[in-house]
């Protein structure tokens, strides 16, 4: 069959989406959606007392590129510190995915936003201040 | 595959390929050269299409002008009218839904100093021929608007605004690419001074389109050449394609009153079907003027390329006026926005994303209609199973 725009692997996620769905005791919940396009994506995160990424689940109103980022930024997070989750690019997902079509990387953008607002919710509900979260990725960004 | 996508071309008669392979294989001759047989043939089969396009849509042979593809019949009919030191008037009007090759090549006339004026459409798609009327001022020189939406499917009031057109003097143009072979075109009844039709459209190959130009109405070529065409369109005739052209517009008017009840008899199954089926749903474009076998529609909680390839992946060829989808190989998002069309219509621009086009041909059949209904619940309740917004209801 002839190849569509996008890799197989952004197709085999947008069938069989890896941690679709809710957690309903999340400690972290991040909702991003990008005005461009309309298209909404919903983050729901489990750290446990180690700082370390227990669980996770994604709900996403979007494309087909949406939808494969989500779910394989859900892997890439699994068993992950939290200082691992903020390092994780949109870069990185799409890199996972074997590529993106260039019109399409907003789309990776959004997860990596929506990974930031859960975890931003997450130190909220912990008492702390969500700046924590810009803060360190301010830090991230200038160690590499 | 069963494909839904036929306002974006149709799958070509049988009959006109075969009467097309010989201009390939044998009478491969160059139609302006008249003194050996294979041109000669060449130039008199290409003739004999003329004259069936003419017939097909109530003109004469010498009103056609053979071009390319829709888009250059549009372009040849707007810039090519305006070129034409017979034709004055800085003012332009359209409508806010036509398709690119109008709608684009007459917001570039701005910086050659030309005014726009795109008529606004109510929310199932329509002009209202008063707002014509009132849009006409004394330098408008030419009315462009299309026959039959091919993204809502609606079918526009054309002989009445032709004849708001008439009476005020003004010359006008129908795109009407995504109306050939599903309504009936009679270029007299509808008022009009030029007419574009693409032969992909209805059962011909690719390749090759055509404009009416009325007689005694002023054109000015766009491409300088060898003068064929009669100079409308120098260059090289498609003859092939030019022949199953002709071909294909003699099947359409021997046929066509034959599969269009077909298409609105299953058009209306469909439409029944899905409307029944979710009550977030909604329809787009005009229910009774619309392209026969045409259904389009949006649904909340779900955006259009996922379902899009969800059906693709279940073998439905679709179309989705989605921003997300619609250009997906440009270079970055900023090309990516909604939908004009229907934002036009009134649809809330961050859920156009959720827009679906089904488009049949005479060669779908009620299994088809009946598979699709049958996969669309599982599709669309799988989608808000993943949609953030659904449990929001
Ligand atoms: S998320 Fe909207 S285009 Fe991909």
């Amino acid at each position: 069959m002839a190849k569509g725009p996008y890799s197989d692997k952004v197709m085999d996620h947008f069938m069989n989406p890896r941690n679709m769905g809710e957690i309903s005791d999340a400690n972290g919940i991040g909702e991003v959606g990008n005005p461009a396009c309309g298209d909404v994506m919903k983050i729901f995160l489990k750290i446990n007392d180690d700082q370390v990424c227990e669980d996770v689940k994604f709900k996403t109103f979007g494309c087909g590129a949406a939808i494969a980022s989500s779910s394989m930024a859900t892997e890439l997070m699994i068993g992950k510190k939290v200082e691992e989750l903020l390092a994780l690019t949109n870069q990185a997902i799409v890199d996972a995915l074997d590529g993106l079509p260039p019109a399409k990387i907003h789309c990776s953008v959004m997860a990596e936003e929506a990974i930031e607002e859960a975890l931003k919710n997450y130190f909220k509900s912990k008492g702390q201040d969500p700046a924590i979260v810009d803060e360190m990725k301010a830090k991230i960004k200038k160690e590499n | 595959m069963i494909y839904l996508d036929n306002v974006a071309g149709t799958k070509p008669d049988a009959r006109v390929v075969e009467k097309m392979l010989p201009f390939y294989t044998e009478h491969y001759g160059n139609p302006s050269a008249h003194f050996y047989p294979i041109g000669r043939e060449a130039f008199e089969a290409m003739e004999a299409a003329r004259g069936e396009v003419a017939s097909f849509i109530n003109a004469k042979a010498e009103e056609i002008v053979f071009t390319s593809c829709g888009t250059e019949s549009n372009n040849l009919a707007v810039k090519g009218f305006l070129k034409n030191p017979k034709n004055s008037g800085k003012h332009i009007i359209i409508s806010e839904i036509e398709h690119f090759s109008v709608d684009t090549t007459v917001t570039k006339l701005i910086n050659d100093g030309y005014q726009i004026t795109k008529l606004k459409v109510d929310d199932s798609g329509l002009v209202n021929p008063d707002d014509l009327k009132k849009a006409i001022r004394k330098d408008t020189a030419l009315v462009s608007i299309q026959h039959t939406n091919p993204e809502i499917g609606t079918i526009q009031y054309t002989d009445k605004l032709g004849a708001v057109c008439r009476e005020a003097g003004v010359t006008f143009h129908v795109d009407a690419v995504a109306a050939a072979g599903f309504s009936e075109l009679d270029v007299k009844a509808l008022n009009c001074d030029m007419l574009s039709i693409a032969s992909q459209n209805f059962y011909g190959p690719r390749g090759a389109a055509a404009l009416y130009i009325r007689d005694g109405v002023k054109v000015s070529g766009l491409m300088d050449g060898g003068h064929q065409e009669r100079g409308y369109r120098s260059g090289t005739e498609n003859v092939p394609a030019i022949v199953g052209m002709g071909e294909a517009a003699r099947i359409a008017k021997a046929e066509m009153g034959v599969w269009v009840p077909e298409l609105v008899r299953l058009q209306k199954q469909l439409w029944d079907g899905l409307g029944g089926m979710f009550d977030f749903l909604h329809f787009t474009g005009n229910k009774d003027r619309r392209r026969p076998g045409h259904v389009s529609f949006w649904i909340e909680y779900i955006e259009g390329e996922s379902l899009l390839m969800w059906l693709s992946l279940k073998g439905f060829a679709c179309a989705s006026g989605s921003a997300c989808s619609s250009n997906i190989l440009a270079d970055d998002e900023e090309d990516l926005a909604a939908s004009y069309v229907l934002t036009a219509v009134g649809v809330p621009s961050d859920i156009c994303a959720g827009s679906l086009g089904m488009s049949m041909s005479k060669y779908n059949t009620q299994d088809d209609i009946d598979n699709v209904l049958k996969v669309m619940p599982e599709t669309v309740q799988r989608l808000c199973e993943m949609s953030p917004m659904y449990n929001r209801k």
